[in-house]
């Protein structure tokens, strides 16, 4: 009678075994390397860096590689792994306009000093299936130019404030918290919601921010300028006194050019989103700045009524790995509940004495 | 059943993490909340949760709990729906197990840590023991406030008329309050408190016990506590006092009419059997020879 509740032990562990078959799938077929993933699915190794919240490309195509390319699972992975990590030092703020560009474009100018760079896109591809990718075999690469001379790319919305037509953003100078260690607490800082909208699941930022543009929530918004690129990290140790630095890392940053009718103090002025991630990830770093700009609507004294607008209801429900861990915990046993829900709904459906009489 | 049943000895640890898995800074950290949180019975403290190799929602919170007071001397006991081997209460087991090398039973009395999911044991607690509850939804207001601004404010101005109005529609509809499990209780005179899923059934358990109770949820960085021998009332009106589930069967293996029993559904006409939930009392019942013939 106890048989379907016992066995637990075993059960998992021949659970194990079988997700490895299946991972591992055709032994026939070459086992595919960590590196392979890295050089070859890098905006995966992107989307699990950024959400994982730790730029370290090999550790996150480990993580893919173990989750059988459930991305969600394997942001899961480097999550857990990041937590058990030391943290040294907190870094300088990046420079972004000092960024090594692989892409930019402004859509909000035909030219910026500096100029628009393409770069690797999939903009303007034709959705075709390119069946020459079946077999493999060598690729044409692009010609480079070995001594293109390296220009000025000063942000766009850096070209607008000169004039006074964009908010200036002001940093209060205030310790930054770290939501990873301590509790977010509402109302947060603008610093908390990016940090949660840089870990926040892309599909879900890309919604939301979707549905500002179909007017729940509408702040008219133009790419001021996305950029792929390098950066370098600077740490200034406390025992140096001066700033030293770490390495580059590849992020792409997004700034959202957003109208602001002006109130009865202010003039009409833009406003500003903005989104980061790591590696290349357009459309997380658009989704996010987008969302950025929506929450702030109560520092614009917008009327919120939307979604996208409601600090709680995004920031409490933008990280994946919480999501998915409480949508999958519906399939942990519920007997004892349910059966107080059984013998609940068993009285409710019989008549009382009362209305028996 | 039998072999599982033995205390399982202290094992080797896994060197490769820190005892108990997290580091010291962090069970620092949450110990500081939990004094807190005992401080202020039924008190949500927000906490600086850690990302716990399991999914949030299959017991983060609890676990953080647990490795932030465990002892290399601890005897702990892990329950899912009342049974130590369903598989969620295995893996934590297993974890702890692993992590920090400590001994594990089956046994509710044996055991100084109980970590639970949806129940409390059936077996009398005694002062040597901490209860630690794995807890979803720690807002006993959720489901009428949404906002955790608006709750937060309700709990400091003691204003729970909303909980009482939601509990009186139930009587006005239905004839009774409609709530079978994680059922609110006032802690100690003050705050209302959500007692993590447990059936209401368990709900007399939390009053006056000896034993400390804890409650963690991971996801929404919460803890909270019921200090041992403090009060906690469900919430109830005069004219229709709290009551618990009572069952027309008794337990198909032990005979028990006293526990909490789990509906099992044996063929296709539907036949139904009901045994215990607690898988510990049960055993113990059948080897003090009380097995149905």
């Amino acid at each position: 009678m106890y048989v379907a509740v016992k066995g637990g032990e075993q059960a998992i562990d021949n659970a194990h075994k079988l997700l490895a078959k299946q991972r591992r799938g055709d032994t026939s077929v070459a086992e595919l390397g960590v590196e392979q993933i890295r050089q070859q699915l890098p905006l995966a190794v992107a989307r699990v860096m950024t959400e994982g919240s730790l730029y370290d490309a090999e550790l996150a195509a480990l993580a893919i590689k173990q989750s059988a390319g459930d991305l969600v699972e394997a942001i899961f992975l480097l999550r857990a792994y990041r937590t058990t990590l030391t943290r040294f030092s907190a870094s300088l703020p990046i420079d972004t306009s000092a960024m090594q560009l692989n892409r930019r474009l402004s859509a909000t100018f035909k030219d910026v000093p500096g100029g628009q760079l393409l770069g690797p896109t999939f903009d303007y591809t034709h959705r075709l299936l390119d069946f020459t990718l079946l077999a493999e075999g060598e690729f044409p690469g692009p010609e480079a130019q070995a001594d293109a001379a390296v220009q000025d790319c000063p942000r766009v919305l850096g070209l607008l404030a000169k004039e006074g037509l964009i908010k200036e953003e002001q940093d209060t100078g205030a310790p930054v918290a770290d939501i990873t260690r301590e509790p977010l607490e509402y109302p947060a800082s603008r610093a908390e919601r990016l940090q949660a909208l840089a870990r926040g699941d892309e599909g879900f930022l890309l919604a939301l921010g979707y549905s500002t543009q179909r007017g729940y929530g509408r702040n008219h918004p133009f790419a001021g300028e996305i950029r792929v690129g390098e950066v370098e990290v600077w740490i200034e140790p406390e025992e140096l006194g001066f700033p030293i630095s770490i390495g580059a890392i590849e992020v792409t940053e997004c700034e959202m050019v957003n109208q602001f009718v002006g109130s009865a103090t202010e003039l009409p002025q833009f406003t500003r989103g903005y989104g980061l991630a790591f590696g290349h990830a357009e459309r997380k770093a658009m989704g996010m700045a987008l969302v950025d700009r929506s929450l702030r609507a109560g520092e614009y004294s917008e009327e919120i009524v939307s979604p996208a607008q409601q600090e709680e209801f995004v920031l409490a429900h933008c990280d994946n790995v919480e999501a998915a861990g409480f949508v999958s915990h519906l399939k942990l046993p519920h007997y004892v509940d349910f059966q107080s829900e059984l013998e609940l709904i068993r009285k409710l459906r019989t008549p009382s004495k009362e209305s028996a009489q | 059943m039998n072999a599982a049943t033995q205390p399982r000895p202290q094992a080797p640890r896994d060197e490769a993490y820190n005892f108990a898995y997290l580091d010291e800074q962090t069970k620092r950290m949450i110990r500081r909340g939990l004094l807190k949180a005992v401080a202020i019975p039924g008190y949500q403290v927000p906490f600086g949760g850690r990302e716990m190799p399991l999914p949030y929602g299959w017991g983060t919170g609890g676990m953080q709990l647990t490795a932030a007071i465990l002892g290399a001397e601890d005897v702990l006991k892990v329950i899912d729906q009342g049974a130590d081997d369903t598989t969620n209460a295995v893996s934590i087991r297993r974890f702890f197990a692993r992590t920090a090398g400590v001994a594990t039973t089956e046994r509710t009395p044996e055991a100084t840590i109980i970590q639970t999911r949806h129940r409390i044991p059936e077996t009398p607690l005694h002062a040597d023991q901490i209860m630690v509850y794995q807890v979803p939804i720690p807002e006993p207001l959720r489901f009428i406030e949404p906002s955790e601004t608006e709750t937060r404010t309700m709990h400091a101005l003691n204003d729970y008329g909303v909980m009482h109005v939601k509990l009186y529609e139930d009587i006005a509809t239905f004839g009774h309050i409609a709530t079978a499990y994680a059922y609110p209780v006032t802690v100690d005179e003050r705050y209302v408190m959500d007692p993590s899923p447990i059936p209401k059934f368990d709900n007399p358990k939390l009053d006056m016990s000896p034993a400390l109770m804890l409650f963690g949820a991971g996801r929404e960085k919460r803890l909270y506590a019921v200090p041992p021998f403090t009060r906690v009332t469900s919430l109830d009106f005069e004219d229709h006092p709290f009551d618990v589930q009572k069952w027309e069967h008794n337990c198909a293996i032990c005979g028990s009419h006293e526990s909490f029993l789990d509906e099992l559904i044996l063929d296709d006409q539907g036949t139904q059997s009901f045994v215990c939930s607690d898988t510990d009392y049960c055993a113990q019942r059948v080897s003090q020879g009380r097995a149905v013939q």
